[in-house]
Parts: C-alpha cells; structure tokens; sequence
C-alpha cells in the first residue's frame, strides 16, 4: 500500500512550557487545510496536553471566516481547560480582519512572539 | 491611459479546489490591471468567502451541482455575479457577528466580512445570486 503522509501545515517549538506555532502555507483558506490544521492544533491540547500555545502569524497572508471559528473554538478549549491562547506576527491587513469582527476584543493578540511568550 | 478590459465567464462544479483556481485567475487578471495589494487582499478574501458559501452552503457540495460566474477587471473597478443552484438565503438573517452574544458564532462572520472589504455587495432573487463590486486603490472610502 502507498502511504500519503499528510503534509505539514504547522510547525511546533516547545519554548518552555509554551507551544509556540508556526503556519507552513501564506493562505488559510482552503477548507481541507483548515479542518486539518485545526485537528492539529486540537491534538496540541487534548493528546499533548499543552495549555499555553503561541499562534505566530508572520507567515500569514490571507485567512477565511472558517479558519477564524477555529481560532475561537480553540481559544474557548484552551480557556475550558485552563489553559491561553495567545496569537502574534498578524500583519496590518490580517489584523483588520481580526478588527472588523470584534476578534481582537476576545483573543490574545500581541505583536511579536517575543512579546508573546512573556504574555502567560 | 487604455482602459483595458478583462472579462470571463465560469462555471465549476462543487469542487474548493475549482472554486481555488477561479480565485486565482482573477487575482492574475487583477495584478495586471495593477490593482494593488490591499484591494488584491479584499477581493481575494471575499470571494473565498462567497465561493465557499455557494459550494458548502448553496450547493452542499453536491458535485452534480455547479456555481456559475462571471467578472469583469477594469483599471477602475472589479466587478463580479456568482450564481449557486441552492435554495438561497436572507442575509438579513444572518446575525450580527460582531454583537457580543455572537461573536463567538461562526455563523455571519463570512458575510460580514464580505460587506466591509467590497465597495457594494447585493444579493437577488432567493438569495443564491450574488453580485458585488470593488473600486480599485480603495476609491471607496471617504
């Protein structure tokens, strides 16, 4: 049998007991994407058990309202079990969007990941 | 300065990755007509969302079903129709994403989003059409 291992979407850096995330592709929109980097970062928090997890942005270029639900059901999981989500790098456009829907009164957002991994 | 006019029609099946390589036609049609990053970043972000709206929720992904479309890039102006063969909606009723008792609802973020970054967005018939407009360098704004 052919295996296909699964692409990369995420790329994870153990800073202490932060779980600091990166993002492999510049656009999350693609619905298959975001159902998988969703499971990914999920599996971060029910399998792995990490409660601190650092999103960081500054690879990102584009994102849908779909992967904005994740990032609130996320945030919501992590708050659920005591744990933060904090998310930096977002550029000036990127952020808007966080802006426009009232997302950056409700999630963590920080400018830099240095900053970020003093924000816990 | 030429007004060079770039004009298409589409029709693709239930498909993301169609709806994906529509999006990124238009984006070349658009960097041509040296529209800019940020009215690029709009427009790319709405019609991700539309796309998807019509495919998931207009077509429930139904691959006999197709959504139908066409636009037109001016060095002024992008201007676009998508059709879906679903049953349409009232984005009337979509709640307001951004009231704190719904802020944490997926639901009307997508078109909300839609209506803050294009310059005119309207909706027709039963709500399965759509047509929206941006003006290009953000002429839109006051």
């Amino acid at each position: 049998m052919t295996s296909q291992p699964r692409k990369q979407r995420i790329v994870v850096e153990d800073i202490g007991d932060i779980a600091v995330v990166n993002f492999v592709d510049k656009k999350i929109l693609d619905e298959q994407n975001i159902q998988m980097i969703g499971d990914d970062l999920f599996r971060l928090v029910d399998e792995l058990g990490r409660r601190k997890i650092l999103l960081n942005f500054s690879n990102v270029q584009y994102m849908s309202s779909a992967a904005l639900g994740k990032l609130i059901r996320l945030h919501q999981r992590l708050q659920s079990v005591g744990g933060k989500l904090v998310l930096c790098g977002i550029s000036k456009d990127l952020y808007d969007v966080f802006a426009i829907t009232k997302l950056d009164k409700m999630l963590s957002i920080v400018k830099d990941e240095p900053t970020g991994l003093n924000s816990f | 300065m030429n007004d060079r006019q770039i004009r298409e029609e589409f029709c693709i099946p239930s498909d993301l990755g169609e709806a994906r390589r529509v999006q990124d036609e238009i984006e070349e049609a658009l960097q041509s007509n040296r529209f800019g990053e940020r009215d690029i970043f709009s427009i790319r972000l709405a019609l991700e969302e539309v796309l998807v709206n019509a495919i998931k929720h207009g077509n429930q992904m139904d691959p006999g079903k197709c959504v139908r479309g066409e636009y037109t890039v001016t060095d002024e102006r992008f201007d676009v129709r998508i059709e879906d063969e679903g049953p349409g909606f009232d984005p009337n009723d979509l709640p307001d994403p951004t009231d704190p008792d719904n802020v944490e609802r997926s639901c009307g973020r997508g078109v909300f989003l839609i209506k803050h970054y294009m310059t005119s967005v309207e909706y027709h018939g039963k709500g399965n059409v759509v047509t929206m407009s941006k003006l290009r360098n953000g002429a839109s704004e006051e």
